[in-house]
Formats: C-alpha cells, sequence, structure tokens
C-alpha cells in the first residue's frame, strides 16, 4: 500500500483533523505513509509532518499556492498520484479538502467514499465505514480499483505525535490554466479573542432559540458554572449575535468536548457535524420536534429562559457546597 | 445570463437503505432537496439582477424526479432537464459528475449553481468534481454572490472566518443555505409551471458511453449494511418546572458537575 495524506494548514500549523487522519494511515499495516503539504513558504511545516508519523513528506512551495483554494492543489496532488505510483488518498474533511478530494476524484476518474468514521483492512481488502441516514445505519463501503480517495468525518481520529524524522521532496508545481482562474481577494482571517473552544473540556451553546443576543447572558453563565466555554450556531453568528470565533458547525469550529450542552439549537446539519462527536450532548429546545433531540443523550423540550437559570443554579450550589 | 441550477429530487420523509440493491429506497413521494431550494434562489435573483437570460434546472433521477423539477419550475425557473436512464441507476460520485457535465456541456451556462449539503447526505461533494470536468473554476460554501464585469464575487464561509473570491464567468458555485430564504411558489407560479418545458434525455442523447454510468461507471462499492455502534440510551423529557434538577441529576451521575 502507497498512502499519501493530505496535510492542511492554516496560518503556520498543520490542522488536528489531517493529523489524525495521518496516524490513521500509520496504523493501517504494510507500506510507507507519505504527507503531502501545500501552499507558500510551507516547508517547516514538514519537520513538524515528521513528528506525527509520516515517513516521507511531499512538499509544494510555491508563491500560486498561496490561498487556500482547492484546484490548484488538485493539479499537485495528481501529478504525484500518477509519478509516484500512490494508491491511496486520505483527506480529513474540511471545505478546502472535501473540495479537493471531490475534483481529484473526477481528475483521476477515482473511486471517492467520503463522510468516513473509520478505515480498516477486512479480508485482504480496504473498507470505510460510513454513517448514513442520520447515522441510523453504518454502511461498509469499498473502492472497486486504485487510486482510493477517502473523506473522513472531522474529529475521527487523534493525532498522535511520536517524534522521528522524514524524507522530504519538494515537488514541481504544475498548474492548469482553469485551475487558477479563481482568486482569493480578501483571506479569512482569525479574530482571535480569548480561548478557543475546540480545547474547551465543556462547551454550553446557544442558538436561534435564546431570543435575542442579550440572552447569550444565560449560556455565558452557566458555561462559567461549569468551568467550560461559549459556542454559537451559524445563524446567531450570522445574525450577528455572537462572535464568528465561537461558531460550532461544517463552517466554524468542529469540537469534541466531555459535554456538549445545546441551549435553544434546532440541530441542522451544519451545526451537527461540528460537535457530534462530544462526549455526552444534553439538548435543552421548545419545539419537541428538533432534529437535535435525535442525537442527544438527554432531551428536555422546555424554555430555555426557564431551564438554563435554573441549571446554573444547581451547579453553582454543588461547586459551594 | 444563462444560469444552469443542478438539482437532486429526495425521498420525501423518513429514508431506509433497501437491504436488496444496498442504494437509498428511492420509492415513494419525492422532494425537492432542501438546499437545492437555495441555489434555484440564488439563480432567481442573478437572472433578475442582469435583467436577461434563463434558469435551467438540470436532474439525474428517477422520471418522476420530474415533480421535484416541477416545484423548482413554479418558484421560477424557465426550463427543466431530466436524465432519466436505468443505465444511470447506481452512479457513484465519478460517474454522477461525469453524465451531470455531460449534460452541461450541452447547456453551455455561464454560471452553474449547486446547493451545498452537508457532510451526511448524498452527492455532497459533487460540484468540484463536475467542475474539475468542465475544466471551469468553482467556489463553494457561498453566502452571498455578486455579478459585474464578466465575473462573480463570492464571499464565503470557512472554518477561519469570511473568504471573498473572484471567479471568471463561466463558473460553477456551491450556495449555503446562509445565502438566501428561498421563496414559496405562488399560485400563479404552481399553475404556470405545467406549461413549461420539461425535457427528458437519455444518456445516450448526451453521449455518455455505457461504461461510464451506474454500476459500470462506478469505482465504489457497497458490502454491507450494520447497526451503529451503541450511543447508550437516549431520554428525552418535558419540562415539568424539574428539568434542570433532572439535567444536573443526569451530569452527576456521568461525573460532569
Amino acid at each position: 500500500m502507497s498512502t499519501l495524506v493530505f496535510l492542511e494548514h492554516h496560518g503556520d500549523e498543520l490542522l488536528k483533523g489531517s493529523l489524525g487522519v495521518l496516524a490513521k494511515a500509520a496504523t493501517l499495516g504494510e507500506g510507507d505513509v507519505a504527507g503531502v503539504v501545500i501552499g507558500s513558504g510551507v516547508r517547516p511545516l514538514a519537520d513538524a509532518a515528521a513528528t506525527f508519523g509520516a515517513a516521507k513528506v511531499y512538499v509544494a512551495d510555491d508563491e500560486q499556492l498561496e490561498a487556500p483554494l482547492p484546484q490548484p492543489r488538485v493539479d499537485v496532488i495528481a501529478q504525484l498520484v500518477r509519478d509516484k505510483g500512490i494508491d491511496t488518498v486520505l483527506f480529513g474533511n474540511s471545505v478546502l479538502a472535501a473540495d479537493i478530494a471531490a475534483a481529484l476524484a473526477a481528475r483521476l476518474d477515482a473511486g471517492i467514499n467520503w463522510d468516513l468514521v473509520d478505515l480498516v483492512q477486512q479480508d485482504g481488502k480496504l473498507v470505510g465505514k460510513r454513517p448514513a441516514l442520520q447515522d441510523s445505519v453504518y454502511v461498509d463501503v469499498g473502492w472497486t480499483t486504485e487510486p482510493r480517495i477517502a473523506l473522513f468525518r472531522s474529529g475521527s481520529f487523534d493525532p498522535n505525535e511520536q517524534g522521528g524524522s522524514a524524507e522530504v521532496e519538494d515537488v514541481q508545481v504544475v498548474l492548469e490554466d482553469f485551475s487558477t482562474a479563481a482568486r482569493m481577494v480578501d483571506q479569512a482571517h482569525e479574530e482571535s479573542e480569548g480561548p478557543s473552544i475546540e480545547d474547551a473540556p465543556v462547551i454550553v451553546a446557544g442558538g436561534r432559540g435564546l431570543g435575542g443576543p442579550e440572552n447569550f447572558t444565560l449560556v455565558e453563565e452557566l458555561a462559567k458554572a461549569l468551568g467550560g466555554a461559549v459556542g454559537a450556531t451559524r445563524a446567531v453568528v450570522d445574525a450577528g449575535w455572537y462572535p464568528y470565533a465561537t461558531q460550532v458547525g461544517q463552517t466554524g469550529k468542529t469540537v469534541a468536548p466531555k459535554l456538549y450542552i445545546a441551549c435553544g439549537i434546532s440541530g441542522a446539519i451544519q451545526h451537527k457535524v461540528g460537535m457530534q462527536s462530544s462526549g455526552v450532548i444534553v439538548a435543552i429546545n421548545k419545539d419537541t420536534n428538533a432534529p437535535i433531540f435525535e442525537f442527544s443523550d438527554l432531551g428536555v423540550v422546555g424554555d430555555v429562559h426557564e431551564v438554563v437559570p435554573k441549571l446554573t443554579e444547581l451547579v453553582k450550589q454543588r461547586k459551594s457546597s | 445570463m444563462k444560469i444552469a441550477v443542478c438539482v437532486k429530487q429526495i425521498p420525501e420523509g423518513n429514508s431506509r437503505i433497501d437491504p436488496g440493491t444496498k442504494r437509498l429506497d428511492r420509492g415513494g413521494e419525492g422532494a425537492l432537496n432542501a438546499f437545492d431550494a437555495n441555489a434555484v434562489e440564488e439563480a432567481l435573483r442573478l437572472k433578475d439582477s442582469t435583467g436577461e437570460g434563463e434558469v435551467v434546472l438540470l436532474s439525474l433521477g428517477p422520471a418522476k424526479a420530474q415533480d421535484a423539477l416541477r416545484k423548482a419550475l413554479a418558484m421560477g425557473a424557465d426550463r427543466a432537464v431530466l436524465i432519466s436512464d436505468d443505465a444511470a441507476a447506481g452512479s457513484d460520485l465519478v460517474a454522477t459528475s461525469y453524465t451531470l457535465a455531460k449534460a452541461l456541456e450541452r447547456e453551455g451556462a455561464d454560471v452553474v449553481l449547486f446547493g451545498q449539503q452537508a457532510g451526511d447526505s448524498d452527492g455532497a461533494v459533487l460540484w468540484a468534481a463536475v467542475a474539475d470536468r468542465l475544466r471551469l473554476p468553482v467556489v463553494s460554501q457561498a453566502a452571498a454572490i455578486t455579478h459585474a464585469d464578466g465575473k462573480l464575487t463570492v464571499k464565503r464561509q470557512t472554518e477561519f472566518g469570511y473568504d471573498v473570491i473572484e471567479a471568471p464567468l463561466p463558473a460553477v458555485v456551491a450556495v449555503s443555505d446562509a445565502i438566501n430564504e428561498p421563496r414559496y411558489p405562488s399560485l400563479k407560479g404552481i399553475m404556470g409551471a405545467k406549461s413549461k418545458p420539461q425535457e427528458t434525455v437519455t444518456l445516450a442523447d448526451l453521449g455518455v458511453e455505457a461504461d461510464r454510468a451506474g454500476e459500470q461507471g462506478s469505482r465504489t462499492e457497497v458490502y454491507a449494511l450494520n447497526d451503529p455502534p451503541a450511543r447508550g440510551d437516549s431520554m428525552k423529557i418535558d419540562d415539568d418546572g424539574n428539568a434542570a434538577q433532572a439535567i444536573f441529576d443526569f451530569l452527576a451521575e456521568k461525573r460532569l458537575v
């Protein structure tokens, strides 16, 4: 097996999701695991990748690759797959990675399976595990040809830092005309206010059901009492109720705290994919049909304005007793 | 401006996977995929902003997918093309993107729109594959689109905040559900939809070779359907005034407070 993992970065750090996939790839048995880092001024990231289990790191370092756009990256990876005889290409899900993976499948006429939560060797074949239909069924999926492309659900694997060094090889960058047609005019820069919610053990999140931005204090107080961080849905971030840095979802942060308390959140797919890997999920929503109840450990049909302050009081009492 | 919108019919209500074929059961009443309504809405808005043009719906599916297309026509789209062919059943992403690209080449639209679906739905990443086959620029997760001077300016949201991307036409864009609030068809729109052109084409009409479609044209397969790992007991209670206590007790039992 010759596996290549797309190592996504933001700023000067490799993303945890990519490193998790790298750790998974290393457990798949025989054959070397290589990573590919693509961007401008990204050579130092190759050494970082080595400490997380890559035996080899391909580096495509070119000014034209500065902006995190998918199409130039497809050109680079397609070339690598052809030149190096790579048979399996793995991606950790993200807005960027999903676009690259799908376009790569078309470019190479390769099979792609996505939203996988695991990949195993079974009877001499690689088998992906894919939850479907609101996770009510797990489908075993495979590939009929090589190369195989897989895109994993966010948070499926933890990175494994083990030290070590890797062979680093520079890749020549030849881009297609249409791949450079789209241009990034303004790139997202994260406002870094306060601690990131990604590592918080407890997250209390608020949605539109709070009724207004002023009611986020209910969420903040409960979070404080539990020693946790505050999260928000895209709807309330869009509405300007709460800062983007706290947004949990497909766009926004992917989190997996021990405890996630969803207050006035309906549980749209956009939100679900960002928090479904949480340990215990508690939801409070006045709509008994809210989808969030389908993936909550404890669902409360009730008014957040009533339930949340009472719960905060109980937690505080416990702390002071 | 000519705008093509790729839409999909999805089963209404609870879906199931047919244990025999291991495919999604597409029997029963069909609905327009909710995310695609955002794409149709955006297409109509773009057409209005340029003052002229056409909105063409494109779909791959069984004959009764015409129902979902009629719903989108009732919103205001001008005509619909359904690619319907028994030989296309079981197409995976590689095969579907090939067939759709063939149909889109035939239309030659300035803008191709998709509705952005999230991770756990079928065809969640189709647009990027179609764009690659058409050799066109692609932008996904669009939260706002403006058109001027032969190019689109797209504001989109990623994990890190908002990007602004410019793409010359023709281009492929996947829109997020944050982009607009799809209109409800008016009674006039619903009545008018019945007389709008609805064409059905086969793979042969599009020049799609038999070995590029359906199972033959696919590169992935399904081995087995399994029960999901147990998530533990899930409870749902109504607040009778004691829900806060119930949550607290639950958290205490799990040693989370």
